[in-house]
């Protein structure tokens, strides 16, 4: 596939993307797609939103009739439409919580996860920052951790040749699944972190907030570091397992597409109601979805996963969709 | 220092302060606005008022946003406007002074300060849920209604107040019935006041995001609502999402959509003053 190219550059993702979409218009669909008709709903986080929202656009060339339709009231809010059966799709940048989960049971809802493409939670510094080289996640959890609260207060005390100096936290805010995955993959327990750092579900204010403060560390999605590179300075995470790479890694395309990047490289998710694939167009979005996923995630700022994934995904949707229970138990 | 100085510098020192409060807030609007139209002036031209959302920042447009908007704004006028002025005519006309009329107005004062996303929880149980209107324009429209009533009928009570007692007696010594009086004089002349509180509840209305998205307002739709029952996205939503993004070219999409936000602002309350000033020198005594 020539199309998954490793550079995110703009101009090469969107020839690329020509090219994709015009190898699909020109090899046709099953179903004959442009005269398909029906809506799909879609909803959830606003971390994928970029990527569906991108889908949907195209699809829209694909399958003009469709009315696709997406929404951004967050992961959760997302789950909890999706468990009681009022959308098709939801977005998530996290996987679906057990209470979650029950909902949906009760409803007697199944589905499918999908993952669509990867987000590099990337740790920063004031790019004037001369002490911080690399961190490990010990280190992270230690100023993470709801234990820190009140107490880690000064950079030496996370690693003593650091400076006497205050620390200044900065992160996402509790309601995003980014600070659900953060807390998971850090402290070990979702949902669970010291409150006295600044919280704000914008990741824009966060940039804001580390670039302006000589002081500051803090989290967000790779793509906002990698718009702001001028003012930040990203810090390599050791997780100090040498299976998966050696050393402090620095987050960047490859390292979060091959893994090396963890733990805080994250999937990003779809997960699709099996109520909604009997419909021929959920069927049609969700292949069209996987097959451009790869591009499109790149072109707004996500890392793409490697193409037998996106074949495995398919595969398995495939299932799910003739109702296979292998499939349809999945979760 | 006599008494009568001192009174007086006292004086020159509350005018000096009271002339810094008020450019406080007025400075601080002209450097947000002047930062707002620098960023997003040079965006907007006919394309974006006319283009589907999109994943580019240069191609994507406000057309569903705008006309999004425009449906919020028409359909909330019809459904909140005569409810909210036909219980401030009862409550300053006809209620008498009793516990239950109290307690009613007591909790209408209170309604004025909840939090507008507690009214999206509540349109999306009862309007999107309950009544099975989902997200649409209508469960949409409903939402706000409830969120502006509280202040138009406190500001047609506070109109209807206005206006003497007098005129009330002069209409009545004429034979003329409570309802005669109240629509043929007390209205007219409260007219000027209670559109006062028509604009503050549109512009309040008009920037409401979050009670939206709660009921399940959308960001992307790539259909102009046509019937108030379709789902629709409105600006403010479109520029909480552009500011979100990590590219800076949506954040030049949000100044301008902003633009176009405090244009339509703008024209609501130029129409609605030009009206009042209208009705205003009909009013004569």
């Amino acid at each position: 596939m020539l199309y998954l190219t490793s550079s995110i550059s703009r101009l090469g993702a969107a020839l690329a993307l020509g090219g994709t979409l015009l190898l699909t218009a020109c090899g046709g669909n099953q179903e004959g797609g442009s005269d398909l008709t029906g809506s799909i709903q879609i909803d959830g986080s606003s971390t994928v939103y970029p990527i569906t929202e991108a889908v949907a656009e195209e699809f829209r060339a694909e399958a003009p009739k469709v009315r696709v339709t997406v929404g951004v009231s967050g992961s959760g809010g997302g789950f909890k439409k999706f468990s009681r059966g009022e959308i098709d799709i939801t977005n998530a940048s996290r996987s679906i919580k057990e209470s979650e989960a029950a909902v949906a049971k009760e409803n007697s809802i199944t589905y499918l996860e999908l993952p669509v493409a990867f987000d590099g939670l990337t740790v920063v510094v004031h790019p004037e920052n001369d002490w911080v080289k690399d961190i490990t996640v010990a280190e992270l959890k230690k100023m993470w951790e709801p234990a820190a609260q009140g107490k880690i207060k000064k950079w030496n005390q996370i690693r003593p040749e650091w400076p006497d100096k205050e620390i200044h936290l900065y992160g996402a805010g509790v309601e995003s699944g980014t600070y659900d995955y953060f807390t998971e993959a850090i402290v070990g327990e979702s949902h669970a972190s010291r409150g006295d750092y600044t919280a704000s579900e914008d990741d824009n204010v966060l940039v804001q907030g580390v670039s302006t403060d000589p002081l500051a560390l803090g989290f967000f999605g790779y793509a906002y570091y990698e718009e702001n590179k001028a003012k930040l300075k990203a810090i390599p995470v050791d997780d100090q397992n040498e299976e998966n790479g050696k050393g402090a890694i620095m987050p960047s395309i490859e390292t979060v597409k091959d893994g090396t990047y963890a733990p805080l490289s994250r999937p990003l998710f779809i997960y699709v109601n099996s109520k909604a694939v009997a419909r021929p167009e959920v069927v049609e979005f969700v292949n069209f979805y996987l097959d451009n996923a790869g591009a499109l995630s790149e072109e707004v700022g996500y890392i793409s996963m490697p193409d037998e994934q996106y074949e495995a995904q398919k595969k398995k949707f495939q299932e799910f969709a003739a109702g296979t229970p292998v499939a349809a138990a999945q979760q | 220092m006599t008494n009568s100085e001192k009174n007086r510098l006292k004086d020159k020192a509350f005018q000096v302060f009271g002339v810094f409060c008020t450019f406080i807030g007025l400075v601080v609007l002209a450097i947000f606005l002047i930062d707002i139209l620098i960023e997003g002036f040079t965006r907007i031209d006919w394309e974006f008022l006319t283009n589907l959302p999109s994943r580019r920042a240069s191609r994507a447009g406000i057309l569903t946003a705008w006309v999004g908007t425009f449906w919020i704004l028409i359909l909330t006028s019809v459904i909140a406007f005569p409810l909210g002025i036909s219980a401030g005519v009862y409550l300053e006309e006809y209620s008498k002074k009793n516990r239950l009329n109290s307690f009613l107005e007591v909790n209408i004062a209170n309604l004025a300060g909840v939090p507008s996303i507690i009214y999206g929880l509540l349109g999306l149980e009862i309007f999107a849920r309950v009544m099975g209107l989902g997200g649409s324009l209508l469960a949409g429209a409903l939402t706000l209604s409830l969120l502006v009533l509280p202040i138009i009928i406190v500001t047609t009570r506070e109109a209807i107040k206005a206006v003497p007692r007098s005129i009330r007696d002069a209409s009545y010594a004429l034979g003329a019935s409570k309802w005669q009086t109240t629509w043929n004089q007390v209205l007219p002349a409260s007219f000027g006041g209670i559109l006062t509180g028509i604009i503050l509840a549109l512009s309040r209305a008009v920037g409401e995001a979050a009670p939206l998205i709660v009921i399940g307002a959308l960001a992307y739709v790539p259909f102009v609502p046509t019937s108030p029952t379709d789902e629709f996205t409105v600006l403010p939503i479109q520029i909480f999402n552009w500011t979100s993004r990590p590219q800076a070219d949506f954040l030049v999409n949000a100044a301008a959509a902003i633009i176009i936000l405090l244009l339509i602002t703008f024209i609501l309350n130029g129409i609605a003053v030009y009206l009042r000033n209208k009705w205003q020198n009909k009013v004569k005594w």
